[in-house]
């Protein structure tokens, strides 16, 4: 069962600041979509391999050519905030 | 001027190529009902006053297309209809727009979605929801339902949306459309804004199989630039089209018609299978036994995925940036209050499936799952060409009916995962109406890479029917 430790320690995992308030809502939320998915439980895998995608068999290689991607201006323009050609966030080292 | 409603695509381009009416009248002609309806239907987040024009020739040069907005189009807005993403300009093109443009179509505008594609009602948009023009008090479906009510209200002779676990098809079905999911691999995914990598496929929405094939034609084919692109010929799907559907053998998956299916919506699907059978085609019952554990086992893996491709929305290099002392509140207070509710579940869900501990019983065990999923489809498919379902349990729910219940809504996806589970193609087109008047729509599932089946028999299902010719008369025109 999901409760209000879990959700807090996801939270933090996932980097998403909740709202104070919002704490029962997501853990109720959250608990009930657990409570689902752990149907999954019931089914015997043994044996089985995981599958991760779809069709692809093989690697995909290419060659390593250098091509120009003239777009660094309009990539930190982007950004809510930058200092010349950097973007910028708080001050991280004391 | 010229009424353009009641015409396909398809013949539209034919008028523009044969100097019957010029692009810039059409363009003005759709751009005068987006003006006209969509204040109230809000199927677009940006139309332009100028479209983003293409240059090359194809059968649909000239005519304008909506495309979803998580598809980058270069020095145009695509935000995902997220508070976080909400001024970001795309810095390039995706591949299928690079596509739409050297076949002549113009880009007309962007549509809404469930943010970041995470719903099956476009009640998710940071914009809010969209209206289903046959009813404007019920929901779109979703992921895509921006786009698919803009075709179905004739805003827009066609668009593109991306589906993840029915987010193409399930709108398409909601609001009376054709919407097609291809193979996974067989359209590029470069520039569409990730959800679930492995799941994750572009694809069209239009009135009918001949405007479909037409834009398959166009979008369909390997790219370099997404390593999950197949090395594969693409047939020319327009090839497809009124063919012969004599002795195929169609399946008809035990599961999928079982609890929770409306009763309506199950006659058309039955009435459907009985136009193929007319046709000439063989009508086999089939099972696909792990179809009860598909909804579980997709929402763990798609928001396993998701909750990884979100990291980077992280305030500093997009977006919007919440106020943070430190780097770490930075980051918290820019996703805590960028990111909408669904979103929160979802990342919440796949971090949680991932973490430490829960991984073996959640994340691996979905994937095992998955195996046996698609190992279900390769055991139908040594009996039949293909599978028809119903591509909804019911018809457009009510807006806001089950947005406090984020469960029953992942349900509604119950016959649209399991393909993408598996990357098969599967294709949502309009059976019939309800007594209240509301589209119905039934799926077909095809093999790997066999689209070219699914356009045949759905151009024949549309050669003999009528159902994709109504146009919704919007209830307050």
């Amino acid at each position: 069962m999901i409760d209000k430790k879990d959700v807090k320690y996801v939270a933090n995992l996932a980097k998403i600041k909740i709202a104070s308030g919002q704490e029962a809502f997501l853990e109720e939320q959250f608990s009930k979509i657990i409570g689902y998915i752990d149907k999954l439980k019931e089914l015997n895998v043994e044996g089985v391999e995981p599958s991760r995608g779809a069709h692809i068999t093989r690697d995909v290689f290419r060659e390593d050519k250098v091509v120009p991607s003239d777009c660094r201006e309009e990539i930190l323009k982007n950004s809510p905030s930058r200092e010349g050609d950097y973007f910028k966030i708080p001050k991280v080292v004391e | 001027m010229k009424d353009l409603i009641n015409t396909n695509a398809s013949q539209l381009a034919e008028e523009i190529r044969t100097n019957k009416i010029k692009k810039e009248e059409v363009f003005s002609f759709f751009k005068s009902r987006i003006k006209k309806f969509d204040p109230v239907l809000k199927s677009f987040v940006e139309s332009y006053d100028q479209p983003v024009k293409g240059e090359g020739e194809s059968s649909l040069s000239g005519l304008p297309i909506a495309i979803k907005d998580n598809i980058c189009i270069k020095e145009k807005k695509v935000t995902c209809s997220s508070k976080i993403l909400v001024n970001h300009i795309a810095v390039y093109n995706a591949e299928v727009i690079k596509r739409l443009k050297n076949a002549g179509l113009n880009i007309i505008g962007t549509t809404n979605m469930d943010e970041f594609a995470f719903g099956s009602s476009t009640e998710n948009s940071c914009y809010g929801p969209t209206k289903n023009p046959w009813d404007i008090t019920r929901v779109v479906g979703g992921s895509s339902g921006g786009s698919a009510a803009a075709v179905a209200a004739r805003l827009v002779p066609f668009a593109l949306g991306s589906d993840t676990g029915g987010s193409i098809r399930q709108p398409a079905c909601l609001c009376g459309v054709v919407g097609f999911k291809p193979t996974y691999g067989r359209v590029s995914r470069f520039g569409l804004v990730a959800f679930g990598s492995s799941l994750d496929q572009i694809g069209p929405i239009t009135t009918d199989f001949v405007d479909c094939a037409n834009l398959l034609n166009i979008i369909c084919g390997h790219d370099d630039k997404d390593s999950t692109s197949a090395f594969i010929d693409v047939p020319d799907f327009t090839k497809a089209l009124n063919g012969n559907v004599k002795g195929l053998r169609i399946g008809i998956p035990k599961e999928y018609f079982s609890q929770g299916l409306n009763q309506e919506v199950k006659n058309a699907v039955e009435e459907a299978k009985k136009i193929f059978e007319e046709k000439g085609a063989e009508i086999i019952e089939i099972s696909l036994p792990h179809t009860e554990y598909a909804v579980a086992t997709y929402y763990i893996i798609a928001s396993s995925e998701a909750s990884s491709n979100l990291q980077r929305f992280d305030g500093v290099r997009y977006g919007v940036r919440a106020k943070g002392e430190s780097l770490e509140d930075l980051y918290t207070n820019s996703r805590g209050q960028g990111f909408g509710d669904e979103a929160k579940r979802r990342i919440f869900l796949g971090t949680y499936s991932l973490s430490s501990g829960y991984y073996d019983a959640y994340y691996l065990k979905a994937l095992k799952a998955r195996t046996l999923i698609r190992k279900d489809f390769d055991q139908a498919f040594k009996k039949v060409d293909v599978i028809l379902t119903p591509t909804s349990p019911t018809t457009a729910f009510k807006i806001g009916e089950k947005a406090s219940d984020p469960l029953s809504m992942y349900l509604s996806d119950i016959y649209t995962i399991s393909t993408n589970l598996a990357g098969l193609p599967a294709v949502s087109f309009p059976c019939g109406f309800s007594s209240e008047k509301l589209p119905i729509g039934v799926q077909l599932i095809g093999k790997e890479f066999d689209e070219f089946t699914l356009v045949k028999l759905g151009s024949a299902f549309q050669s003999c029917t009528d159902f994709h010719k109504e146009i919704p008369k919007i209830n307050y025109e």
